[in-house]
């Protein structure tokens, strides 16, 4: 994305600055105020109960994801599973796996923590490095800023799949991958959010309150820990919420292609790299990770765009206006958002 | 004009040094990383005089920045490498050796790449017709059921990942309908119309996905602009709907999608990554993935680095043509 098309969103993002102790409970009034978001939250709250949970759940089921079951599946017939339904039974509640007689019940709950945790992982380390070296290049003097922004400018241009692609290959196999994948695409796609941050930072740092902080003697750490942090929260937050959609989305994709989350760990891309082979005989080893996959990120994204709009002033005053114009005037904060969300999604802009 | 020509220029350096920078920091990470890189390199199939032609080939006795001096040089003016007896020459642009095939890495990309840019190019074809057409027809029939259905469906074109998109057609339009056949590459030279078959399913896959973002922004950056005050004024002298929507509002809709679809030609790589090898389309993506899985980082690196140029050039090319579409730009 063009740098000035950047600067100008993230400026436009920005909440009132004035830090304060009413910021969440106004959040939560405009968050609620929009019912699909509503919606969302809810899915999102069951999905990570469901991710937290998943030790209860199989322990309920009385199964475990990683236990081979070949007495459930008939290797005269290539590994197809016994029984009707693709081995749904009492026992197994959502069948079995293909080939190796896994639980899919508890490959799909325990996927479930993957998916989420990695993409939560990831997302946190990327509005890390993007705050640390946006704020930095903001309060920095000439020289750092130019070599901070450069090497933001470079990660930009950097194709997140492809780099993740890449970078996988040469760390040795011993390292726990789903801390790898989210690392990766953490250290990878923090670039816009670097620029957020650089951008709203040097807006503020103009402000009154930020240069009363400067003239009565207080440290650039400590201005930029309690005056300019929480003037940042919205526009980063805004943006982070629809990284983490993304960043499940390329998770998966990295495990479908085989390089990302794998066996016996259990991922939902990686579930489908083979489920083209066994939609006949098991249609729900593809369904389900799919669905699963659908509507996670569906309620995510939607989540993100309630987030975006309970934070954007210009929208959550038109939250309260009549119905007929809303649709019009709430466009021009979704122009920024359209962009937002794709290069939220590729993590390059 | 000369403002205009001064900021295609300093765009165009900005671009050679960006890609330059990238080239460094892909070589250090890939060529600098603890342990041995030589085996590393070389794979974890090598045997240990293997890897001691490998460190030889990769110069390890020199300083990083010798090693990247020279790699540079076989991109300029290539060169040559000693494979034993004979002397294999590598004429520039020359990205070096991959070590499971022996075969040369540009000579690998070049093979893969008219496979990969059918992809893309008649995809991004695709689904700017399609995105901006959903777009501008939600914008058309605003507060109708039109606009809340098609809302929905790009919302939901949104949260698919490409690779359950193209899977589930997969399944459905060859597998169960029997639509089409399978896809499968055949080059455009030897017959257009196959070629075009082929690639129908793959295309339809990375356009639908890429669509609705489109469909998204052409339809709020329309509504935007609708909202203005030089459309009521447009509108009070009688200018028909039709109009107002086909030119003026299009219009404003115009620079915004120009700034998509280049951000989007990295994400639209990535999704042909998936895409060729869910199809199994012979590729740069499909090798890419090969050569992760079997750790062949000659031409790991050099598709990376030409991939990268790809999205360098596309980022550059569209901030020239947002200037030309908005040309508040130039004077920022």
């Amino acid at each position: 994305m063009s740098e000035a098309l950047v600067a100008a969103e993230a400026a436009g993002t920005g909440v009132d600055p004035v830090p304060g102790g009413s910021g969440a409970r106004q959040f939560w009034r405009r968050l609620r105020a929009q019912r699909a978001a509503m919606v969302a939250t809810a899915v999102v709250a069951l999905l990570v109960l469901v991710a937290l949970a998943a030790p209860l759940l199989t322990a309920l089921e009385g199964q475990d994801p990683t236990t081979y079951h070949p007495s459930l599946v008939d290797s005269a017939r290539g590994g197809v599973p016994i029984g009707s339904f693709g081995g749904i039974s009492g026992d197994h509640w959502l069948g079995v796996e293909p080939q190796t007689g896994r639980d899919l019940f508890a490959r799909l709950v325990y996927g479930a923590r993957v998916s989420l945790g990695v993409a939560l992982t990831a997302t946190a380390v990327q509005v890390f490095l993007g705050v640390v070296v946006g704020v930095a290049a903001a309060l920095g003097n000439r020289w750092v800023d130019q070599l901070l922004s450069r090497i933001t400018d470079i990660i930009v241009a950097m194709p997140l799949m492809i780099m993740a692609l890449a970078l996988l290959a040469i760390v040795p196999s011993s390292f726990p991958r789903p801390i790898l994948v989210a690392l990766i695409i953490g250290f990878v796609a923090w670039g816009t959010i670097g620029k957020i941050a650089r951008a709203q930072t040097l807006t503020l740092k103009e402000l009154d309150y930020v240069a009363a902080a400067r003239l009565s003697g207080w440290s650039t750490w400590r201005i930029a820990r309690r005056e300019l942090l929480p003037g940042l929260a919205a526009p980063v937050i805004t943006y982070a919420a629809l990284m983490v959609p993304a960043n499940i989305s390329i998770e998966a994709s990295l495990s479908f292609l085989g390089v990302g989350v794998k066996p016996p760990t259990p991922s939902w891309g990686q579930m489908l790299s083979s489920a083209d082979i066994w939609y006949q005989a098991a249609p729900q080893y593809l369904l389900l990770p799919a669905a699963a996959l659908f509507v996670t990120v569906l309620a995510l994204t939607v989540l993100g765009d309630g987030v975006r709009t309970a934070l954007d002033p210009r929208a959550a005053s038109r939250l309260r206006i009549g119905t007929g114009r809303r649709s019009e005037a709430k466009a021009g904060s979704e122009v920024k958002a359209g962009i937002e969300v794709k290069a939220a999604k590729e993590g390059t802009s | 004009m000369s403002g205009f020509a001064g900021f295609a220029l300093r765009r165009a350096v900005s671009a050679v040094l960006t890609l330059l920078a990238l080239s460094v920091i892909i070589y250090v990470v890939f060529y600098a990383t603890p342990g041995n890189v030589a085996q590393i390199t070389c794979g974890p199939r090598c045997s240990p005089e293997q890897v001691h032609q490998v460190a030889q080939q990769l110069r390890l006795d020199d300083p990083l920045y010798l090693r990247y001096w020279h790699f540079l040089q076989g991109i300029v003016v290539g060169h040559d490498y000693s494979t034993g007896t004979s002397v294999e020459h590598c004429s520039a642009p020359c990205l070096g050796l991959s070590y499971q095939s022996d075969q040369q890495v540009t000579q690998i990309i070049l093979n893969k790449l008219p496979v990969s840019l059918s992809l893309v190019v008649g995809g991004m074809v695709l689904w700017l017709l399609l995105g901006v057409g959903t777009g501008v027809l939600s914008a058309w029939r605003r507060g109708r059921f039109t606009e809340r259905a098609l809302t929905g469906i790009t919302l939901a074109g949104v949260a698919t990942p490409v690779f359950v998109i193209g899977l589930v057609l997969m399944i459905v339009v060859c597998g169960q309908l029997e639509l089409l056949p399978f896809p499968e590459y055949v080059a455009f030279s030897d017959d257009p119309e196959q070629w075009a078959w082929g690639l129908l399913l793959p295309w339809v896959t990375l356009a639908l996905g890429e669509a609705a973002y489109f469909a998204r922004l052409t339809r709020a950056s329309m509504l935007e602009t609708l909202a203005e005050d030089h459309i009521r004024t447009f509108r009070a002298y009688g200018v028909g709907e039709r109009s107002i929507i086909g030119r003026h509002a299009l219009r404003g809709a115009l620079a915004p999608i120009i700034a998509l679809n280049a951000n989007d030609f990295g994400a639209a790589v990535g999704g042909a990554v998936l895409i060729e090898s869910l199809f199994g389309l012979p590729g740069i993506g499909q090798e890419l993935v090969h050569a992760v899985n079997v750790v062949d980082l000659p031409v790991v690196v050099g598709m990376v680095l030409v991939i990268g140029f790809f999205v360098v050039l596309a980022n550059a090319v569209a901030d020239v043509l947002y200037a030309v579409a908005d040309r508040r730009v130039v004077l920022a």
